[in-house]
Parts: C-alpha cells; structure tokens; sequence
C-alpha cells in the first residue's frame, strides 16, 4: 500500500512539475540570454551612471581632485545663490512653454492644409518634412547666415524696402522668438505623425457633417480637433520633453547670448560640467531637470483629461 | 413651377466661383509656404557659388554667374574634411549603426519572441529608461570613459551602441510581435535553435522594421553635433557636424573674415546635406512610415 502511493504520488510529480519547470527554465536562460546586452548595457551605462550622478550632485568634484561630499551645498546655490539659474528658468520656461505649442500648432496646421485634396501632395509632404532631417548644424548655419544683420538674405529684403534691419540672433528681444521660428520652420516629424492620424479620421464623420449642414470650420473644430486630440498631446509632450534639452540650435546660432536671452538649461549645464569643470553641479542641475521634466508631463497628462477625446472610450 | 424660383444657373455659377477661388487659395498658401521652406536651402546652394564681389551686393544675388564652383574645393580642403568624413562615416555612423541593429534585434527577440518569467518586468524597465534626460548620465559618463581613457576616442561613442538602444528594441519588438507565431513553431519541430530562428524567419520579414532602424540611427550619427563636441577634443577626430562648426569659428571672427567666409561655409554645409537628401529621395517612405511608427507607438 505504502509502496504503491508512493509511487502514485511520485510518478506524476516526475512527469509533470519538473519537465514544465525544465522547460520554464530553460526558456528563462534563452530569454536572458538574448536580452543580455540590453542587460549589461542597463547596469553599465544607465544605472552605474544614475547612481554615480546621484553622488555627485552631493559633491564638488572638478575631476582633478576626488569629489568631497559637500551634502546640499549644490542645489542650495542652485536655488538660492546663482543669479544666473533664474534667468536660465525663465528663458527656457518661455522656450517650452512658448515655442513647444506653437511648433505643435505649425505642424498640425500644415497637416491639414496637406489633407486637403491636393495635386502634388507627396511633394509638398516632402518639401515640408525635410527640414527636420538636415543636420541641425547645418540648419543653424544657413539660418546664422539668413538672418544676419549685415550679410542676410531676410534683412538684404528688409534693407532694400528702406526700413532699418532687424537684429533677429543679436537682439536680446528677438532671440529667442527667432529660435522658435526656426523650430516651427522645422517641425516636420510632429507633421508627419499628424497627417497619418488625420487619414486615419473615418470619412464618414465628415460625411454626415456634411449632410447635416456643417461648414468647414465647423467640420474642423468638432471633428478634426477632438480625432486628433490623442496625438496632439502626444506631440505636445514630446515637444516639451525636447524643448528642456534642446542644446544644438541655441548654442550654434547665439551660443546662449545675447546677454545671456538665449542661456537655455541644457547650454548652461553644458556650461557648468565641460566649461566651468563643476560636475557636481551638473550633476544636481540634472537631476532638478529631470524632476521638472516629470513634473511637467505629469501635469500635461492630467490637463489633457479635459480636452483630449480617446475613440476607443474608457477601457 | 414659379419662374421666379428658377434660381439654379446661378447658384450654379456662383458656387464654382467660390470653390475657384478657395482652391486658388489653397495653392497660393502652400506654394508661398513651399517657397519659404526651399529658399533657405536655394539660399544655401546659390551662395556657396558666389564669388567675393557677389557676396555683399544689395539686393542679394540669387543666381551668381559664373558660379565659382572652386568654393567647393578651397573649403572642403581649408580644413581636413576628408578626415572629417572618414571619421563621421567608418569610426562612427557605420558601427553604430550595425551595433544598434545587432544588439537591438537580440534584445527584441528576447523581449517579444520567448516567453520567460520575468520578461515583463525586464521590459518595463528597459521602456522607462527612455525618459531618463541624457544630461543625468552625461556627466558619470564622462568620468568613466575618462578613467577608461577613452576620451579623444570613438569609443564612448560606438560602444554603447552595441547594446542596444531602447527606442528601437521598442520598435523592433512590436515588428517581430506581429509575425506569426506558427512560423517559430514549425521551425522549432524542425529541431532550429533560437538564433536560427532569429536570423532565418525573423529578421527576413521584419525588414520594414530594422530599414528604420538603420536609417534613423545612420541619420542620428550624421547629424549628432553634442557626442562628438563632449568626446572628442583633437581636430583631426571632428565629425563633419563638428568640423563645419569648426570652420565657421575659423572663418567668421571678425579678424578672420573673408568675403568667401559664407561662400565657403554654405559650400561645407551643402555638400555635408547632399547624402540627406539622396537617402530621402530613395527612402522617403521609410522615413514617412518610420516616423510614424515611432511617433504613434512610440
């Protein structure tokens, strides 16, 4: 008796549990295996990285000398000693919150204008998107030559309407709104992504507006908008997430000045870690960054519940 | 029948008219629109044939004639763009990219193609790194390729590349989901091993998927001004995105100004734009559907 459910008991676990935990197993080392560089490359440079950054934002640390814990040192200058992290705040909240909707609004108007029914959309597509894939080195020269003050083309076509040239990049007034013109000039990729999502909008709806008597605008404000709200928002994030670490425009074409207008909070990181050898700082300068960049898509989100219209309802 | 209701050869005529107009509307904003688009990069073309008299002159020349195609040459040899070139080129956008495309379709089959424990938790934090601002890594970065002594070498920035890059195991990952799982069944009956599988039925059909990969990761080295600007601090290591900034700084502080400092600068920047625009004349389309498989999955 004892033998035989002993044997009843033992029989079954052998040939169920183990060849499933073999085989679980063994497609657990297949898995790890080839998500294994992604797993190094994780702990090497990412997480190594952000633990170590988190360090030094506690230190002062010039890279001659080891860094020396100086506890919140860092981000008490940051906040309360640096007259200058103030004008960088508010030059890249303007560049953010200024510049990101309407690169946005750019994108999502030529996108529309591009739906309608056209002969050469394809080209016109082509000829909008391509800025946005030159190198951002070359866009920023031709644009330091387009709006120079003596040579430029724009202010050659100003000069010769008789009128006094415009300073576009060494005015501290209109640097930063000329940037985000060159922005807006250069917003093809949030343009693409918006005339796929406006070819994807049933026909239909429009139909039955039609039907129903509405007119264009109407059709463009009740339908148009809230079809493409979802991806508007994506746009609208992706647009600030950008905004806060843009670095190579600003710092070719005004490198931060005129008189600090264009110091945007990547510039000065830069700045403060390559240029002025405080890597501690950097580092705490980073790390207030990426809070922000939390904090504002966060509150990006939870805005966007009052405007964005998701087709697929609450699921 | 009221002849006075008769109205409809009008509102015939009257309708055409404004629907004339509104289409005429329609290609007056976009051909205005297309014209400021193009006039920065005709500006570009035209004033790298400019001669000296040429530059100055008001109103601006559009069309120089003869055009002084020698700009080409004296600028591309005024500084060593050749090595520029070479190093943009092998030392960095070729083994980043086939590092990216390797190891990001490992990954990617790892993540979408086998079922492990513990798969789902590996993913999300592979996903979340994605919102980490590079500028929190940039600086331990720099430390330890310091300390490896890498800095002044291509290193820090082909290395990393070799482990994949999380935007496009996204990327990939969604590509392979989408193949029949069947597929892998059969050729796992058939006794071929994980990678045989990868490298015979995966990779062939999710070509649209590592064309974008490649592509954008060519375009990402390309075009990258900020990693080689951090890494590389000896001339003769620039990158052509460093390299032309090099030459504006030698060509348009107010001592070394030339007349054919913008001649020579717009001639660097044409020729550097000239392979953008061959890859997008040839792969328009997967530029178009990369982007908005990235942008609306992403």
């Amino acid at each position: 008796m004892a033998v035989t459910t002993a044997k009843k008991q033992k029989i079954p676990r052998v040939a169920n549990t183990t060849r499933m935990t073999r085989m679980e197993r063994r497609n657990f080392w297949i898995g790890l295996a080839f998500i294994s560089p992604w797993l190094v490359g994780f702990l090497l440079w990412m997480l190594f990285p952000l633990v170590s950054s988190m360090y030094y934002s506690f230190t002062r640390y010039d890279l001659l000398r080891p860094p020396a814990f100086i506890g919140l040192a860092n981000f008490n200058e940051i906040f309360a000693h640096d007259p200058t992290f103030g004008t960088v705040a508010s030059n890249t909240l303007y560049y953010v919150l200024i510049g990101g909707p309407l690169s946005v609004v750019a994108a999502f108007l030529l996108a529309n204008l591009l739906n309608l029914k056209i002969k050469g959309r394809s080209v016109f597509r082509a000829i909008f998107f391509f800025p946005a894939i030159v190198p951002a080195v070359v866009i920023a020269m031709i644009w330091s030559y387009l709006l120079n003050t003596q040579y430029g083309l724009i202010n050659g076509a100003i000069e010769a309407l008789g009128m006094p040239a415009i300073r576009f990049l060494s005015q501290p007034s209109l640097a930063k709104p000329s940037l985000i013109m060159i922005n807006m000039w250069a917003s093809g990729t949030a343009m693409v992504i918006f005339l796929a999502t406006l070819q994807d909008v049933p026909r239909e709806y429009y139909e039955a507006a039609t039907v129903d008597g509405a007119n264009a605008w109407s059709k463009f404000w009740n339908i148009t908008i809230p079809m493409s709200s979802p991806i508007i928002l994506y746009n609208l994030v992706m647009a600030f997430i950008w905004g806060f670490q843009d670095f190579t425009l600003p710092q070719l074409l005004t490198g931060g000045g005129p008189n600090q207008a264009t110091l945007f909070y990547s510039l000065y990181l830069y700045l403060n870690a390559f240029v002025y050898l405080r890597m501690g700082k950097a580092a705490a300068l980073a790390w207030i960054l990426f809070a922000i960049i939390v904090i504002f898509t966060l509150i990006t989100f939870r805005l966007s519940g009052r405007w964005v219209y998701y087709g697929g309802g609450d699921d | 029948m009221n002849p006075f209701q008769y109205t409809e050869p009008q509102a015939q005529r009257k309708v055409p008219a404004m629907q004339r107009f509104l289409s005429f509307l329609k290609y007056a904003i976009l051909l205005a629109l297309g014209a400021s688009y193009l006039l920065p990069f005709y500006w570009m073309v035209s004033s790298a044939l400019k001669n000296e008299n040429q530059v100055f002159v008001v109103p601006p020349v559009l069309a120089p004639f003869p055009p002084r195609w020698m700009n080409f040459v004296e600028s591309w040899t005024s500084l060593p763009f050749n090595t520029f070139l070479f190093n943009t080129l092998i030392k960095y956008a070729l083994p980043v990219t086939l590092g990216t495309l390797f190891s990001s379709a490992l990954v990617a089959y790892g993540f979408g193609r086998v079922k492990w424990r513990g798969r789902n938790i590996f993913f999300a934090i592979c996903l979340s790194t994605m919102m980490v601002p590079f500028q929190v890594t940039m600086v331990p970065l720099f430390v330890i390729f310091r300390q490896l002594h890498w800095i002044n070498t291509y290193l820090p920035l082909v290395v990393p590349a070799f482990f994949g890059n999380p935007y496009f195991i996204f990327l990939l990952r969604q590509f392979f989901r989408s193949i029949p799982q069947e597929l892998s069944d059969a050729a796992r009956i058939d006794g071929s091993s994980e990678l045989g599988i990868l490298f015979r039925i995966i990779l062939p059909l999710a070509r649209p998927a590592l064309t974008v990969t490649a592509l954008f990761t060519f375009m990402g080295a390309w075009n990258d001004y900020l990693g080689p600007l951090i890494y590389l601090q000896k001339p003769a290591q620039y990158t052509l995105a460093v390299g032309i900034d090099f030459l504006r700084q030698a060509m348009t502080t107010k001592t070394t100004h030339t007349a054919l400092s913008y001649p020579y600068l717009m001639a660097v920047s044409a020729v550097v734009t000239l392979p953008i625009v061959v890859l997008f004349f040839f792969a328009q389309r997967t530029f178009i559907e990369g982007i908005t498989l990235t942008g609306l999955k992403g």
